[in-house]
């Protein structure tokens, strides 16, 4: 997909300054689901995990993929769900 | 079956979902939405690899994602808000560990060739994603308070720090240029392990703000890693936005506390400070002003003004519901209430703000630092509910204070401060504080939640 690492070495870079950009903007306030948030993203990572466990023939990568799952997908859904939990608290206080 | 480019475009959006997302985490208005955005790309990035050509072995697939949901979604209901951050610290470890373990499939898979970009990036999920996942793991226990908060250092601790490092970048150069060598490779994973552990055990509690950030960066970069391996722009470009994320809240953090990085890391800050307490117990003889609850009701209903500053031990005594009826009792009877924040008050960045919001605080009763500073003058009283250092006037005036040069509350300069504390002995860093000491400073002895509802008692018999 990325067979040149020079354009990855790119996309690293530009992707590095679009997220200062953004999460320099992020007030104090919500610094805790930010990172709860930004967290249950990292777990992208799942998607590696994934390709490793779905291979046809079963071999001891495939169980690192599996065990990889596992730890990803606890970190997408834990991080996600809780940061919504948190958000949710700040939205009732809205115009109170 | 998809056509590949399919999958890459899914990719695509994905991470266009991933910026907008962390977008609209820019105000509490529109966070929801853009975390449900986030959510939404993840699903995208994990229904188009399921589409993926040479993805076929579904059943091992929906057992591990079914597992991790159960676990992770148990852990995201039950947690409690004061907990949030050895839930972030966990979630980070599993997040890094995830990574390393892709690094290694694809290592075993054979997928690498001596020197090329993948075998590289392997060494570095690996060894970035294994820090991660140990480091997470000691900062979880230490929250948990399943080990001792306070920094565990020996002698010759450094240098012993620095061998790991050095024999972590070896192996990594050895498994980088030949990555059939299994035994090195099998070294590299357990010297990263080792080393997230012993980087992470001198550091103290009131430095873990740091330490979760900076771990939340290292999680996004160990995904980044194995972007490069799977030559996934989709890794890459999400992985990146964590890592600069958590870069950007480490150094908030750090400027927060006027140290640098190295200085929190390497400094073992606190683990000194003991015997330097004791010395400057034994100086002038110094007194502190007792009062109790009902005192405290009487000082507030004769004020105009309060700010309470709130650290962790609001969050240790569970007071935060207590001192939002406290806020209540107060503008009842006419008292302008607001709470003032610290960047690095309690164990992450945003820590109180959460707690607060659960209470059901309004928001825009909480003021940062730099805004709420000029109003102490004009303040008739400033409550200091469980902070310490965050308020510790030595760090203005004091050149040999530990924490001398940390931007604080300037809680001292109000009329009256009052400070809740469980005893008197020195903060959790062991530093003295000269706040207790002055003359417009009562302080009121006890546990956080009961002190203040006393408090709030006391004002309903006025």
């Amino acid at each position: 997909m990325l067979d040149n690492p020079a354009v990855a070495l790119t996309i690293l870079v530009l992707s590095l300054f679009i997220g200062w950009e953004v999460i320099s903007k992020v007030p104090p306030l919500l610094h805790t689901p930010l990172m709860s948030g930004s967290n249950a993203i990292s777990g992208i990572t799942i998607v590696g995990a994934i390709l490793a466990a779905g291979a046809a023939t079963v071999t001891e990568s495939s169980w690192l993929g599996f065990v990889a799952i596992v730890f990803a997908t606890i970190n997408v859904v834990g991080g996600f769900l809780v940061t919504n939990r948190m958000l949710a608290m700040f939205q009732k206080k809205d115009g109170s | 079956m998809i056509p590949a480019i399919s999958v890459q475009l899914a990719y695509l959006a994905a991470a266009v979902l991933f910026i907008l997302g962390l977008k609209h985490l820019g105000s509490a208005r529109t966070a929801p939405r853009g975390n449900a955005m986030a959510a939404v790309g993840m699903l995208i990035a994990i229904v188009a690899t399921l589409l993926k050509s040479g993805v076929v072995n579904y059943p091992m697939i929906i057992a591990g994602v079914a597992l991790g949901s159960a676990i992770g979604a148990v852990l995201a209901i039950r947690i409690q808000m004061t907990a949030m951050p050895q839930m972030v610290a966990l979630l980070n470890g599993f997040g890094g560990g995830a990574s390393a373990l892709v690094a290694s499939a694809e290592l075993l898979k054979g997928t690498a060739v001596g020197g090329s970009v993948p075998s590289v990036a392997i060494v570095l999920g690996a060894l970035i994603g294994g820090v991660t996942f140990t480091g997470s793991l000691i900062a979880f226990a230490k929250l948990q308070e399943l080990m001792r908060g306070a920094p565990i250092v020996y002698t010759g601790q450094q240098f012993v720090n620095g061998l790991f490092g050095l024999g972590a970048i070896a192996l990594c150069g050895l498994v980088a240029l030949q990555p059939d060598q299994l035994p090195a490779y099998a070294g590299l994973v357990g010297l990263a392990l080792v080393l997230g552990v012993t980087l992470v055990i001198p550091i103290g509690g009131a430095d873990m703000p740091v330490v979760i950030s900076l771990l939340n960066s290292y999680s996004g970069l160990a995904a980044c890693a194995t972007g490069f391996v799977l030559g996934n722009s989709g890794l890459v470009i999400s992985g990146s936005l964590v890592g600069a994320s958590g870069i950007i809240l480490t150094k908030i953090m750090c400027d927060a506390m006027n140290r640098s990085l190295t200085n929190v890391l390497f400094g073992a800050f606190g683990a000194v400070d003991a015997t330097a307490a004791a010395a400057a117990g034994g100086g002038p003889e110094r007194s502190v002003k007792v009062y109790t609850p009902d005192d405290a009701a009487i000082v507030f209903s004769s004020a105009r003004s309060a700010i309470v500053v709130p650290g962790y031990g609001m969050a240790v005594a569970q007071a935060q519901h207590a001192i939002r009826e406290l806020m209540e009792s107060l503008e009842a009877i006419g008292v302008k209430t607001r709470f003032a924040i610290h960047p690095v008050a309690g164990r992450m960045p945003g820590h109180m703000n959460v707690l607060l919001a659960e209470a059901n605080v309004p928001y825009d009763k909480l003021v940062e630092m730099d805004e709420i500073n000029p109003e102490f003058p004009e303040t008739d009283v400033a409550l200091v509910l469980g902070a310490n250092d965050v308020v510790n006037p030595a760090a203005r005036a004091d050149e040999s204070s530990p924490i001398y040069g940390m931007p604080i509350l300037n809680v001292d300069q109000a009329r009256q401060v009052m400070v809740i504390k469980r005893s008197l002995n020195p903060g959790f860093a062991g530093i003295d504080n000269p706040l207790f000491y002055l003359d417009n400073t009562m302080m009121v002895l006890g546990d956080a939640k009961q002190v203040v509802l006393g408090i709030v008692e006391s004002l309903k018999e006025i």
